[in-house]
């Protein structure tokens, strides 16, 4: 069984071509990170293996994804454990996952940016999807943040689910492969 | 579908943002006898068409809340993860603001019609034309909205965009409420309405998509 499969893929944007010829597939317990420059497509790359963003060339294939990038996409009046759970069904395991516990009850609007980002990723942890996408996951986290999301990382694939990132800072990905873009 | 609808009420209520037509529409009906003066037929004869184009406007008012702070904060990007077509969530959205756009604006249209002077089966061809004829405004509000969003000052554009279009509304709802032109004018009313209705949550999930490129 194969979680992501992207075969010959080519990404054009604003009429720059990033990348082209791009072949990936991840099977489960299987992990990719995307490296490079600023600019160089990671997030493209992202966004098209979440269907986001249609491949100028190339198929896309996934199995059911959790996304989490730069936008938050939580109701900002709400509070952090109602706004997670119009997403997913129980949003507990991504809130203890994520260390977030005492601000479940916090408005989302008042939250850091890296309170922020561990409710994405808390989002992408209670999804129960066996893929997940994160674009630049260690943006803003701090030493226990980064444990947290590594920690998470591994449980999740050594129970089956793979996972593609792309980060310009260190991720322990272990074994994972490297796709180095731009 | 039914989470994305009461999200979207839930939206509406909070901070008011739904009260905001309402009292741009009272406000109109509040301003229009200063500016003709008090000559009760005058305004029994004008002020039906007034509380048209006040409606009409008023609709203009949720254009710049309905699409762009989701398409920004990534609600649209996560929902189309889940596999929700952008037109079932155009759908979703249009039901949404209809219920917190038409029924309130009937009921502010009691008292607005006092303001008028309008007679009863004026009023009540008035809320009648307003049922009918509010799904169509809001079918065009979120239209607009999704093809504006994303763009910077968008709210003078989607003015420029909606207004020509809300015309035949306008033309019907307004000849409603003459005496003797009932049932033609209703039902081109209605028909309009319906093809704005039909038409918005694929032209909306149309613009969302291309948005993302």
């Amino acid at each position: 069984m194969i979680l992501l499969d992207l075969e010959g893929v080519a990404c054009r944007r604003g009429g720059r071509l990033l990348f082209e010829a791009l072949s990936l597939a991840l099977e489960p317990g299987g992990a990719a990170l995307a490296v490079g420059p600023n600019g160089a497509g990671k997030s493209s790359l992202i966004r098209l293996a979440a269907g986001l963003l249609r491949p100028a060339g190339g198929e896309v294939e996934r199995a059911e994804a959790a996304l989490a990038d730069e936008h938050l996409a939580l109701d900002e009046r709400r509070r952090l454990g109602a706004a997670l759970g119009f997403w997913v069904e129980d949003p507990e395991p991504g809130i203890v996952a994520m260390g977030l516990v005492d601000l479940a009850r916090v408005p989302v609007r008042i939250l850091s940016t890296g309170q922020r980002k561990r409710a994405a990723l808390a989002r992408v942890i209670a999804s129960g999807a066996p893929l997940w996408l994160l674009d630049e996951p260690a943006n803003g986290l701090d030493g226990d943040g980064l444990e947290r999301l590594e920690a998470a990382m591994a449980a999740h694939r050594a129970a089956g689910g793979a996972i593609l990132a792309a980060s310009h800072q260190a991720l322990a990905l272990p074994g994972a492969q490297m796709v180095r873009l731009g | 579908m039914t989470a994305l609808i009461l999200r979207e009420l839930r939206l509406a209520a909070s901070g008011g943002a739904a009260l905001l037509p309402l009292i741009f529409f009272l406000l109109v009906a509040t301003l229009f006898p200063f500016a003709v003066g008090p000559d009760g037929p005058l305004l029994a004869r004008t002020g039906g068409g007034a509380l048209w184009m006040a409606a009409l406007l008023a609709a203009l008012l949720p254009v710049d809340r309905l699409v762009e702070p989701d398409r920004a904060s990534g609600v649209l990007d996560q929902l189309a993860l889940r596999g929700h077509a952008e037109e079932s969530v155009a759908l979703a959205k249009l039901a949404g603001h209809w219920l917190s756009f038409g029924p309130p604006l009937m009921l502010a249209a009691i008292p607005a019609s006092a303001l008028m002077k309008l007679p009863g089966d004026v009023l009540l061809r008035l809320e009648l034309g307003l049922l009918v004829g509010t799904p169509g405004l809001a079918a065009l509000t979120l239209g607009v909205a999704a093809l504006t969003a994303g763009l910077r000052r968008s709210g003078a554009l989607a003015g420029l965009l909606m207004l020509p279009l809300a015309v035949p509304l306008l033309i019907f709802g307004a000849g409603f409420l003459e005496r003797g032109n009932e049932t033609g004018a209703l039902q081109l009313l209605g028909a309009v309405s319906l093809l704005l209705v039909a038409g918005a949550p694929f032209a909306a999930g149309a613009a969302i998509r291309a948005g993302r490129d």
